[in-house]
């Protein structure tokens, strides 16, 4: 019996001998777990709606985002409601510019502060993060010392002194949310490296004399990404709002730019006036967005760590 | 005792660790930790010592200690008459080719965003990375082999493995630099007893064929009496005893060598309940 | 009439992957102050087995067939009543000490409140007297010092000692069965052989059912009475551990006594598990 077993066994090794199994990753693992959550796919489809409305958006417009309709200027509220006929499909903003084509510019802008925001956190904060953890010691004090000093700073006061000493510009905006967006990401990422260093497949790579740079790239941050990405979700639409805030208060994005901090700002301002679309819309994007992003969010951290549930 | 020329000579080994007292201000002196107190021993070529004690004696340390993964406060280790201790980074790197170690947990040793194919690849490619990606898998695939693995598995991740497997291989990795000597930590000691009798009997095997020198740490006195020529009782990070496997085991001569074989369980029962009563009744007496 | 009386019980959980039985077809009797030992490997189904008897198990398993508590049906009792039956009748301890008790909470607290929420008698014990059994029990499972140390935190003991303590929360309720689930396995071998002489020393004392679950096949030999050997969810064979260690007789009870090597004796080489006897289907 036993004997046939192990023939069997060889025979079908045999067949098989040059073919290699394929492994399924965790990362595998983890896409199929969150391909079964429901609300977070919806707001995966959403999003990526959202974000061909940015890209191809103004194809479809019939109005560009700087002209002008002189025929309804100054008759917004009775003219300008969305409508097919006109071309306005979102309606016309109290200047008379397309609605439609504004939202589109304003989608892409938030949502590029929102990505690269979040991008500047993932990298530096990540990295900051992992070395200060594996390091240990003094770098690791002296490095996280540094990151509680930028903290205490309050930073919409040194965000919105930078902006006016040197001048409104997106690329300033950048600066100032950039500054700080890591700080939380570096904190998460110490502390995660902190138990990832004692785990003993990193005690393996020290004894066999791996380079600490490459045991920090190789074993360590890929271990991360799991927290590193469900965090990066929660802070896009952290950083948009922090845009829309500074935008709202009329420090961020100039004129003739625009984000849905902006037009939401714009929009509030006249809404006596009975023009409720040119609030609704850039709103609509905006709850739109940022609920996907906290569902996604949440998806990948149920996928991620099906053991926390 | 054979009369070759050790491979590995430990002298008067001590390792301290500082343990800051709860609230303490940062100029309080901290309280140290006496971990492991001049351990010194021999190890010869193709032999295996088997490392006893309980939790807290200084068995994993004081291996993490030889091969400077922690810092020792004193001693000398002798690695074929060179002193590591001594040594700087860049030679000990040649060093490190040369001993490589097996860890407890099968599946926390191994990282799991790495296939098995990587991970068993990891030294050879720290240690030579001009080898040619063919070789390198080659390798791999014949180690694999080795140790009992299809090498069809080459591209799995950890989580696919079972842990015997999983133990199989850290010990892949372990020898894909030909080492002379590997340190187990406690390789067995997470796994069930089917599997443990394999995984010993693929390390006596290996050790035969390859001529390797073996550290093997473990509390679990069967298990090391079978694996080891010769045995170190540890006991609060002196050695208490240190002879012949046999000699440690049927003649003890320290008390707490004693306490501890007459504390292993025995697998039967009329022998076990023979034993117990026995125990029972020194102690009444004491 | 048995205490414990189980029957064609049958453990599945619904999971992303299908439905997995972990536990089928296990019948064992257990009477008053006998002791038990099941013995297995991980996965083997020895610890579902129990958590099924306390109703311990999470919320996706779903359990057939039939658990006896003195004749009551366990299976499907409420809430309420589950709790009643744990709090006087059956206590567990468990591998790991330390999970099981908070680390923020005195000793004398957390012992303290089993007996004056859940006393025997209904009646609500008063801290005072409730402190002073307390100390009773920890004295009962040998802590020196008892009376001073009831009030330390739970990291201040060893991790031997930790055990006796859960040991003597579980029989603060005077439990006619104790299920003790791998109780030394986190435990140094000197420690293990000391509070394996404690249970059965309790055994006798409190007139206790114990039902030991471990994979270390020294510690039943040396006190248990029965023994039932579980592989992957079944129970491959059970009788008086003499016999079964004596002259197994089905191959996996065979090959799992002659894996494990023995201090009294010498061997060339080990033997390693035929799992021949596994059917096919089985090995998936």
């Amino acid at each position: 019996m036993m004997v046939d077993v192990q023939k069997m066994e060889q025979l079908a090794d045999n067949l098989a001998a040059q073919e290699e199994v394929v492994g399924r990753s965790l990362f595998a693992d983890a896409r199929r777990r969150f391909f079964k959550n429901k609300a977070a796919v919806v707001s995966l489809i959403l999003l990526c709606g959202v974000f061909l409305f940015s890209t191809f958006g103004h194809m479809i417009a019939v109005w560009s985002n700087e002209e002008i309709d002189w025929g309804i200027l100054g008759q917004i509220a009775e003219l300008g409601a969305p409508s097919i006929e006109n071309g306005h499909y979102f309606g016309a903003d109290e200047l008379g510019r397309d609605l439609f084509a504004r939202v589109v510019q304003g989608t892409q802008i938030s949502l590029m502060v929102g990505i690269i925001g979040a991008l500047i956190a993932v990298v530096v904060g990540t990295l900051y993060g992992a070395i200060a953890g594996y390091s240990g010691g003094k770098v690791d004090n002296v490095m996280m010392r540094i990151v509680d000093i930028l903290q205490s700073i309050p930073y919409m006061f040194v965000l919105i002194l930078l902006l006016v000493v040197f001048g409104r510009s997106i690329f300033m905006l950048f600066v100032g949310i950039g500054l700080i967006s890591w700080l939380d990401m570096s904190r998460i990422a110490r502390g995660q490296t902190l138990t990832l260093k004692n785990k003993e497949f990193v005690e393996a790579a020290i004894a066999t004399g791996v380079k600490p740079i490459t045991i920090i790239l190789r074993h360590i941050v890929p271990n991360l990404l799991g927290v590193v990405v469900v965090y990066s979700t929660l802070l896009v639409p952290q950083m948009i709002l922090t845009e829309s805030f500074i935008s709202f208060l009329g420090l961020g994005v100039q004129e003739p730019n625009t984000s849905w901090g902006a037009m939401i700002a714009e929009g509030a301002g006249t809404m006596q006036y009975g023009t409720l679309w040119q609030l609704a819309f850039p709103m609509f994007f905006f709850i739109i967005t940022l609920f996907s992003f906290f569902f996604i969010g949440d998806g990948l951290r149920d996928a991620l760590d099906p053991k926390d549930r | 005792m054979s009369t070759k020329e050790p491979i590995l000579s430990v002298r008067d080994m001590r390792v301290e660790f500082k343990i800051k007292k709860q609230n303490a201000l940062p100029w309080h002196q901290p309280d140290i930790l006496r971990a492991v107190k001049g351990v010194s021993f021999d190890l010869a070529e193709g032999e295996t010592l088997g490392i006893v004690g309980e939790s807290g004696c200084g068995k994993s340390t004081l291996a993490r200690a030889i091969i400077r993964m922690i810092p020792s406060q004193g001693g000398e280790v002798f690695w074929q008459g060179r002193d590591l201790m001594k040594m700087n980074e860049k030679d000990l790197l040649g060093i490190r080719k040369e001993i490589q170690m097996i860890f407890q947990d099968p599946l926390a040793s191994l990282n799991p965003r790495l296939t098995a194919g990587q991970i068993i690849a990891e030294p050879l490619k720290t240690h030579h990375p001009n080898t040619s990606k063919d070789e390198v898998k080659k390798q791999v695939r014949e180690l694999m082999e080795k140790v009992g693995l299809s090498a069809r598995m080459i591209n799995r991740y950890p989580h696919e493995f079972s842990g015997g497997q999983c133990q199989r291989i850290g010990i892949a990795r372990a020898l894909i630099t030909n080492p002379k000597l590997i340190i187990c930590d406690e390789p067995v000691s997470a796994l069930d007893v089917s599997v443990q009798a394999q995984v010993v009997n693929l390390l006596m095997d290996l050790q035969k064929e390859l001529g390797l020198s073996l550290l093997f740490i473990a509390h679990d006195l069967s298990v090391v009496k079978h694996i080891s020529n010769r045995i170190m009782v540890l006991e609060f990070g002196d050695i208490a005893e240190i002879g012949e496997a046999h000699d440690v085991i049927h003649n003890p001569q320290s008390p707490y060598t004693k306490e501890l074989i007459n504390a292993v369980p025995i697998p039967d029962p009329i022998a076990e309940r023979k034993r117990i009563a026995e125990r029972r009744a020194l102690e009444a007496k004491a | 009439m048995a205490l414990l009386d189980i029957q064609n019980l049958r453990i599945t959980y619904d999971t992303p992957d299908g439905v997995v039985e972990a536990v089928r077809n296990v019948n064992l009797q257990i009477d008053k102050g006998e002791t038990l030992a099941i013995v297995g490997e991980s996965g083997s189904g020895k610890s579902q087995t129990a958590f099924a008897t306390m109703g311990l198990l999470p919320h996706n398993a779903q359990v057939s067939g039939s658990i006896k508590y003195q004749g009551q049906e366990i299976i499907g009792l409420s809430h309420e009543e589950m709790n009643k039956l744990r709090s006087n009748e059956i206590a567990m301890i468990f591998q790991d000490p330390m999970t099981s008790l908070n680390p923020y909470l005195r000793i004398s607290d957390q012992m303290a409140e089993t007996l004056i929420y859940n006393s025997p008698d209904g009646k609500r014990m008063k801290k005072k007297d409730a402190i002073a059994e307390c100390v009773r029990m920890l004295e009962a499972v040998k802590i020196p010092n008892a009376k001073n140390r009831i009030h330390l935190y739970p990291h201040e003991f060893s991790g031997g000692m930790r055990q006796r303590v859960m040991i003597a929360m579980s029989l603060l309720c005077r439990p006619k069965l104790l299920i003790a689930d791998e109780p030394t396995t986190a435990l140094d071998v000197t420690v293990q052989a000391r509070i394996m002489d404690l249970l059965v020393e309790l055994q006798e004392e409190f007139h206790m059912a114990i039902v030991l679950i471990t994979h270390n096949l020294g510690i039943v030999a040396g006190s248990c009475e029965r023994t039932m050997v579980m592989y992957k969810g079944e129970v491959m064979e059970q009788g008086s551990t003499v016999d079964i260690f004596g002259k197994p007789s089905h191959p996996y009870t065979q090959g799992l006594l002659s894996a494990v090597p023995r201090l009294d004796q010498d061997e060339e080489r080990l033997v390693t598990l035929d799992r021949s006897f596994e059917t096919p289907m089985a090995e998936g």
